[in-house]
């Protein structure tokens, strides 16, 4: 029983069958290529795009403060 | 830094436009090819992050403990440019795992603490916005135990078992790929503090709009 169970435990850490092909990268189908390319540029953009969506919201919120600042001069009578 | 504001600007701008020519020169990672290369800018948001974490944690507590309202700007300036740069890390992460390990997410330690990271900072400007009178001091404690929580982020991968890469890949980096990377780190570091410069001086605006707007009504 104990031969057994050391029969099966070693069968079970057998490892995996290898590999019987090798399959040159541009021989596979199209669905398992995964070009690195578009992810590249869409991460470079999207940094890109993120700041200068900030730098355009910190500049705009600025110039309504502004605005507002002199809307107050203006109305604030001078001493 | 008022006069520094505009040259930096525009040598940070030069250093944009360069770092992707020394990043397409620098060689290809032996396992991973072309897709590695999201690490020139994936890390330095990170570090970039890092930086304004520091400026709102810093600020938070000088504010939170001596009340000064030039240290609550500079802490939501730092809030601010943090979740910029925090949600950078948290799209290039992805597009780059996407690629590296076949998924865009793995519920593994750095991730996880990494998003954490990145609402809490959320949380502080949610809390800000939302919170009403009192926000103020709500926002910093918050902010406090957000800068808490970074060195813990930075050494995730190191104490526990993950499939990201260690921190040890940074200081063993080869002079060919540690060139354009300690480039491409230094655009995104005075970049961070170039926003929170500019945040800054868009609070303190705001400061002196509240203050006219008291007066104007005392008076009136």
């Amino acid at each position: 029983m104990m031969l057994l169970t050391q029969a099966l435990f070693a069968l079970g850490l057998q490892p995996p069958p290898g590999q019987s092909e090798f399959i040159p990268l541009n021989e596979l189908p199209a669905s398992e290529k995964l070009p690195a390319a578009p992810f590249l540029i869409a991460a470079y953009a999207f940094v890109w795009v993120a700041v200068m969506f900030y730098l355009w919201t910190i500049w705009r919120r600025l110039n309504k403060v502004e605005a507002d600042l002199d809307a107050l001069a203006r109305k604030t009578p001078p001493r | 830094m008022k006069k520094a504001f505009a040259p930096l600007l525009v040598v940070v701008a030069i250093m944009f436009v360069v770092a992707p020519f020394l990043i397409a020169n620098a060689p290809y990672e032996s396992t991973m090819g072309l897709i590695q290369k999201i690490f020139y800018y994936h890390v330095p948001s990170w570090f970039a992050m890092y930086i304004a974490i520091g400026v709102c944690g810093v600020a938070s507590a000088v504010y939170l403990f001596k009340g000064t309202l030039i240290a609550d700007a500079y802490a939501t300036a730092g809030a601010e440019v943090a979740v910029v740069f925090g949600l950078c890390g948290l799209i290039t992460g992805p597009l780059w795992g996407r690629v590296a390990w076949g998924v865009w997410w793995q519920w593994d330690v750095r991730l996880t603490t990494a998003l954490l990271l990145e609402l809490i900072f959320v949380a502080y400007l949610m809390v800000r916005q939302f919170g009403g009178p009192g926000a103020e001091k709500l926002a910093a404690a918050t902010a406090i135990f957000g800068t808490a929580t970074a060195p813990f982020v930075y050494k995730s991968v190191d104490i526990w078992r993950t499939v990201h890469p260690n921190t040890n890949v940074i200081p063993t980096l080869k002079p060919s790929m540690g060139g354009p990377f300690a480039f491409s780190s230094l655009a995104f570091i005075l970049l961070s503090t170039l926003l929170v410069t500019a945040r800054v001086h868009l609070a303190k605006r705001q400061m002196m709009l509240d203050e006219l707007y008291l007066a104007h009504e005392e008076e009136s």
